[in-house]
């Protein structure tokens, strides 16, 4: 909302400075985001008048002028202007003014005649090009009112003018207003309003001569419908103060009706429409909803097709408008109108707002309209229309008015405790402080014994409860005078959950292994499966899908985090980066029913990724490793997945705590990797974060350390190439028992001697006895054993 | 006999002298105090001495001994300390190189403010809880009272997977998780992805990140509100940072406000970036909880009070990194990455 303060003068007595007024404001809640200076980038511009016009000797698109600026002698102003006339009162910039862009005006000559100064456009005086009259572009502004001649133009036309741009909150539309500023503004500098006058006092004929009825089928959709007639319209342009006030306003003039119907609703909040009246069939106004088929040329030219969600002003047989958001075609007014019908009405808001977006158009109207606006003011805003036409010569307004109003405004009662005042901010603000705020606010309240009993005026719809009351006075009291007081509570660290702990956990280790964490969308597009290679009937494509998405590249919500990684991965390498390793914890969602009919499970997976040249899968399973062992999850278990379709079929681990899968890991199958626009070995694992919090063993105990030495012998085999070195792992501990503290794998050898479809393994085992020293017989005895087991299970030789 | 045996220490020491490692030293003691050596060789001839003369050169030949075994231990010594000097010489190095590159990982800045966020009011007391990203209507709208015909409800505002589940828009949801499922007091932030229907921009994304604050207990004010944001606005941006509560609108509180900071680039002097008027755009949006919001989620609102608020984790990060466009955060550059 753009406030001028000369403007604003009218309603409230200003002594503050446009700052003071923005800073108070702003601290009662309205907020001003900028101030728009008037009348100070422009100097030596004073109002004159042309007396002569004479052709230019030496050029045809210029002419010689004498313009009388009070002074002694006129003025010689040379100038390429079109639109003005002998006589026309216009805005000079002598020689020595300055304007906007810091613009000199100096003596000079053109084309060999002396000229004196610069006749004046409304750009040249700050206007912005949006507001200025259409006419009145790339011309001279023409001032029509007597002035007197060599004044200084800012004095003339108030130039001078501080205005501010308030951010109004969507729950106050009264504040859309100058009224409704004014009441904030004399509540916040404790001053008081004056409304202005709203009647037109030489009204002519009969409204019933060109108007019966005002019938508003459509209740539920309008509250009340207003129409008052003006006869013998003369359209022209409005005064000068008028248009420069809208145009400060932010509202290009357009002519002396439409002006005023802006005029008032920026002084009002109430929008108002004017119709031909001559243009109405039937002497009729119905407030209806539209019918399906019908349809309706609007004021832009665009045949509109109407259902019945749409809220019309029809006639006896055809809709003239869409109620709040444009008028119709076959209603104009246009300039041989003669008399004009003023519609004030309250529309259903979220019929204007959804009306109006349908069309995909906002207007000041439908802006105000789709807020539900003060009932009340329908009536004071059609008077005052008519009283501005009036007074303004604009024509003649027609005694009676027609108004539905079926159900009247019923004030409600609105109780505040003081105490529970007090309670609330944390002050106790003076009694005759708070009554006098709610006063001035528009309220009237009275106090009886501990609580103040306010009557809510129609336009503070948004005062339901006690605590909106408390809010009224705290706002105006001021939030920035309540001392902060330190809350009392239990002192106490805040807690984290399980979960996140070992979230948090997971991130640090894997920071520490030198992986960056990567935050990516959580919906996605389906195209990724196919690139990932999951099969249409896998449980990974049983997908939640938005009603709404942005496109289709968001349009899922993930139940993989892999298919955003290589993204990444691809993204980076695409940018030239030649080496990456990278995590993501994140959510995936996983519906309970398809359609999704409740809230779906969302399971906290982390996927990995790493491309380097020295990456290979043991090196990548090293991370894993330590990932699980800093998560204190043990008795983990890798085996070979050879069906994942986005994974290597040869390369590939399911990973299992206590047997249950957490996971996979492994180097992504090169037909993802190039859907992916990648030609590098990629090594990535997904794992189930959420699986964790069961497995992990978190709690500790103590182990003394060993006593007595280990002893180690080495233990070379053949065996052949399938057999997973694992399961040999494992029946040496098995075999071995208590003895066998550890077996490591440490050379693996296939090739001549070895032969072919055999593999050499080399192991070394570490024994150790808890109470005694082993001795060499024992250590052998006990070798022997493993090894004819492992003769007897796998074909193993000693090599 | 006594000249050969001082001929013997003054070459034994001469040699000793001259030794330029300690095999040669090594071969010189061999070579006069070995077994066959030089000295031994001599003491061999003692008996044929007459008898009084052999105490006395008995005593030169072991003060030549003495002599001589000293020398090499201290001569022993010092080849050792040269020798060591030698190695640590050849072993010298070019310390200005690269060191062996061994990466530690890097946060994501928003993960990382988001984090530092929370952990500073865990330390103030608030239990740092988490919610779904897929709500449904009521908990992200009606619970906390919206009105029903509010813009925000829009399927151009929201996004929906059907007409009772949305992408929750805010974090408030988790409030009101929180207070049907605790009793008062309750002290609580939580923070994550939230989602509203804006297409990709500079500033705008539809994806982005706020964090909550909320607190109801008995005798809960709006004096305790300000001091809690003042607080943490001190622990965020630093002590001489001020701020401003600016009344405004939000359905779920009442009394509302917006708090704006002092300018974090001139501290509240003036500059370009704040158009002189000393303060930043505003950080958050708080107020005292509704009591609507309350009754809704069974908590007696004559009983109790609370505060709540919240605001968005990806703009302080941008403001925190001087980052001016939303995208790099989605965007996972690990150039970008490294660089926090």
């Amino acid at each position: 909302m753009l406030v001028s303060i000369e403007w604003l003068s009218e309603y409230v007595e200003i002594e503050q400075s446009g700052k003071m007024i923005s800073d108070r404001l702003t601290m009662s809640g309205s907020h001003a985001d900028s101030i728009e200076k008037y009348g100070f980038k422009c100097t030596g511009i004073v109002v004159g008048k042309i007396i002569s016009i004479e052709p230019h000797p030496d050029a045809d698109k210029l002419v010689v002028t004498k313009v009388d600026i009070g002074g002694e002698e006129p003025l010689q102003i040379v100038t390429g202007a079109k639109n003005i006339a002998e006589g026309d009162v216009i805005p000079l910039a002598t020689v020595g003014a300055v304007l906007p862009g810091n613009f000199k005006i100096k003596k000079g000559k053109l084309r060999g005649e002396v000229s004196e100064g610069m006749m004046c456009s409304l750009e040249e005086m700050g206007f912005g090009d949006s507001v200025i009259p259409k006419e009145a572009k790339d011309g001279i502004f023409i001032l029509k009112d007597e002035y007197t001649l060599g004044d200084d133009i800012r004095d003339a036309l108030k130039l001078y003018d501080d205005v501010i741009d308030f951010e109004i909150t969507n729950n106050r539309p009264d504040c859309l207003s100058m009224i409704g500023m004014a009441r904030e503004t004399a509540a916040t500098l404790s001053t008081s309003i004056l409304i202005p006058e709203a009647e037109a006092k030489q009204c002519d004929g009969d409204i019933h001569e060109y108007l019966n009825t005002v019938t508003i089928e459509a209740a539920d959709l309008c509250k009340r419908y207003m129409g008052r007639v003006v006869k013998e319209i003369k359209i022209e342009t409005s005064p000068v103060w008028m248009q420069i006030r809208l145009m400060k306003a932010g509202i290009r003039p357009i002519n002396n009706v439409v002006d005023i119907t802006n005029y008032v609703m920026l002084e009002t909040g109430q929008p108002l429409h004017a119709f031909d009246v001559e243009k109405v069939t039937g002497k009729e106004i119905r407030v209806r909803r539209a019918q399906p088929g019908e349809t309706l040329m609007t004021l832009d030219g665009t045949e509109r097709n109407l259902d019945e969600n749409a809220l019309v002003i029809a006639d006896q047989i055809k809709p003239i408008a869409l109620a709040g958001i444009m008028g119709g075609g076959n209603s104009e007014i246009s300039e041989t109108t003669t008399t004009i019908l003023i519609e004030s009405a309250n529309f259903d808001g979220k019929t204007v707002r959804l009306g109006a977006k349908a069309l995909g158009m906002r207007t000041e109207a439908s802006n105000r309209f789709e807020k539900d606006l003060d009932v009340e003011m329908v009536a004071y805003a059609c008077q005052r229309a008519c009283a501005l036409l009036e007074e303004l010569g604009a024509g003649i307004v027609v005694n009676g008015v027609v108004d539905a109003y079926p159900v009247a405004y019923q004030a409600e009662t609105v109780s505040m405790r003081l105490e529970r005042a007090a309670a609330l901010l944390g002050v106790s603000i003076p009694l005759a402080d708070q009554l006098d705020s709610l006063e001035r606010l528009g309220f009237d309240a009275t106090c009886k014994g501990d609580v103040i009993d306010v009557q809510v005026p129609s336009h503070r719809g948004d005062i339901k409860i006690e605590a909106d009351l408390i809010e009224e006075v705290g706002r105006i009291y001021g939030f920035h005078n309540i001392e902060a007081a330190p809350l009392r509570m239990e002192v106490r660290q805040g807690r984290y959950s399980e979960a996140r702990v070992r979230e948090d956990r997971a991130k640090e280790v894997m920071r520490g292994l030198g992986y960056n964490e990567i935050m990516t969308y959580s919906f996605i597009s389906e195209k990724v499966y196919d690139q990932l290679r999951i099969p249409k009937a896998s449980p990974k494509r049983q997908l939640i899908r938005l009603m709404n998405p942005l496109g289709e590249d968001f349009s899922i919500m993930r139940t993989t985090l892999l298919g955003n990684m290589l993204k990444v991965v691809s993204r980076n390498m695409n940018h030239g980066v030649k080496e990456m390793a990278a995590f993501e914890l994140g959510n995936v969602f996983i519906p309970k029913s398809i359609p999704v009919t409740e809230l779906p499970i969302e399971k906290m997976l982390m996927v990995i990724a790493e491309v380097s040249e020295n990456t290979d899968f043991f090196s990548f399973k090293g991370s894993v490793e330590a990932l699980l062992f800093g998560l204190n999850l043990s008795n983990v278990e890798y085996e070979p997945e050879t069906a994942d379709p986005s994974f290597h079929p040869g390369q590939c681990a399911r990973i299992l705590i206590d047997g249950q899968t957490v996971g996979r890991m492994g180097q992504i199958h090169p037909i993802v990797a190039e859907n992916f626009d990648l030609d590098q070995s990629i090594f990535a694992a997904e794992l189930n974060l959420q699986a964790f919090h069961k497995l992990a063993e978190d709690k500790k105990t103590y182990q003394p350390l060993p006593k007595y030495p280990a002893i180690t012998r080495d233990l070379a085999l053949l065996v052949p190439v399938a057999l997973p070195s694992k399961s040999l792992e494992k029946a040496m501990k098995e075999s071995g028992g208590k003895l066998v503290v550890a077996t490591k794998l440490f050379d693996v050898y296939m090739g001549a001697p070895v032969p072919e479809g055999w593999k050499s393994l080399a192991y070394s085992i570490a024994y150790r006895a808890s109470d005694r020293t082993l001795t060499d017989e024992e250590v052998v005895k006990v070798q022997n054993k493993i090894l004819q087991r492992l003769e007897k299970d796998f074909e193993a030789k000693l090599r | 006999m006594k000249e050969q045996l001082l001929k013997i220490q003054k070459n034994g020491l001469q040699s000793i002298d001259a030794s330029a490692d300690l095999k040669s030293l090594d071969t010189i003691r061999v070579q006069f105090l070995g077994k066959k050596g030089e000295l031994t060789q001599v003491l061999r001839q003692m008996g044929k001495l007459p008898k009084e003369e052999r105490p006395i050169v008995g005593e030169v030949a072991n003060q030549v001994r003495e002599a001589l075994s000293q020398a090499i231990e201290e001569r022993k010594v010092s080849l050792k300390q040269l020798a060591l000097e030698k190695q640590l010489l050849e072993e010298r190095i070019d310390v200005t190189m690269d060191g062996v590159q061994k990466k530690v990982g890097h946060h994501h800045p928003l993960m990382q403010v988001k984090e530092e966020l929370e952990a500073l009011f865990s330390r103030m007391g608030y239990d740092v809880v988490e919610g779904p990203e897929i709500e449904t209507v009521y908990n992200n709208f009606d619970a906390l009272n919206a009105p029903e015909s509010h813009p925000s409800r829009d399927m151009s505002d929201t996004f929906y997977i059907n007409p009772e589940l949305l992408l929750r828009t805010q974090t408030s949801p988790v409030q009101i998780r929180a207070m049907k499922d605790v009793e008062p007091p309750i002290r609580m932030v939580t923070a994550g992805r939230t989602f509203r229907f804006d297409d990709v921009d500079d500033t705008h994304s539809p994806m982005f990140h706020q964090m909550e604050c909320l607190v109801v207990g008995e005798g809960v004010t709006m004096a305790n509100l300000i001091d809690t944001i003042e607080t943490f606005v001190h622990e965020l941006f630093g002590d001489d940072i001020k701020t401003r509560f600016r009344p405004h609108h939000f359905p779920f509180t009442e009394p509302s406000a917006e708090v704006d900071v002092s300018c974090l680039k001139c501290r509240g002097e003036g500059c370009e970036a704040c158009h002189y008027t000393g303060w930043s755009m505003e950080l958050l949006g708080c107020g005292m909880v509704h009591p609507k919001v309350l009754e809704n989620c069974g908590i007696d609102s004559e009983k109790y009070t609370g505060f709540a608020f919240g605001l968005g984790v990806d703009r302080i990060t941008m403001v925190k990194y001087g980052i001016s466009n939303i995208r790099l955060l989605f965007e996972n550059d690990m150039r970008f990455i490294d660089q926090f």
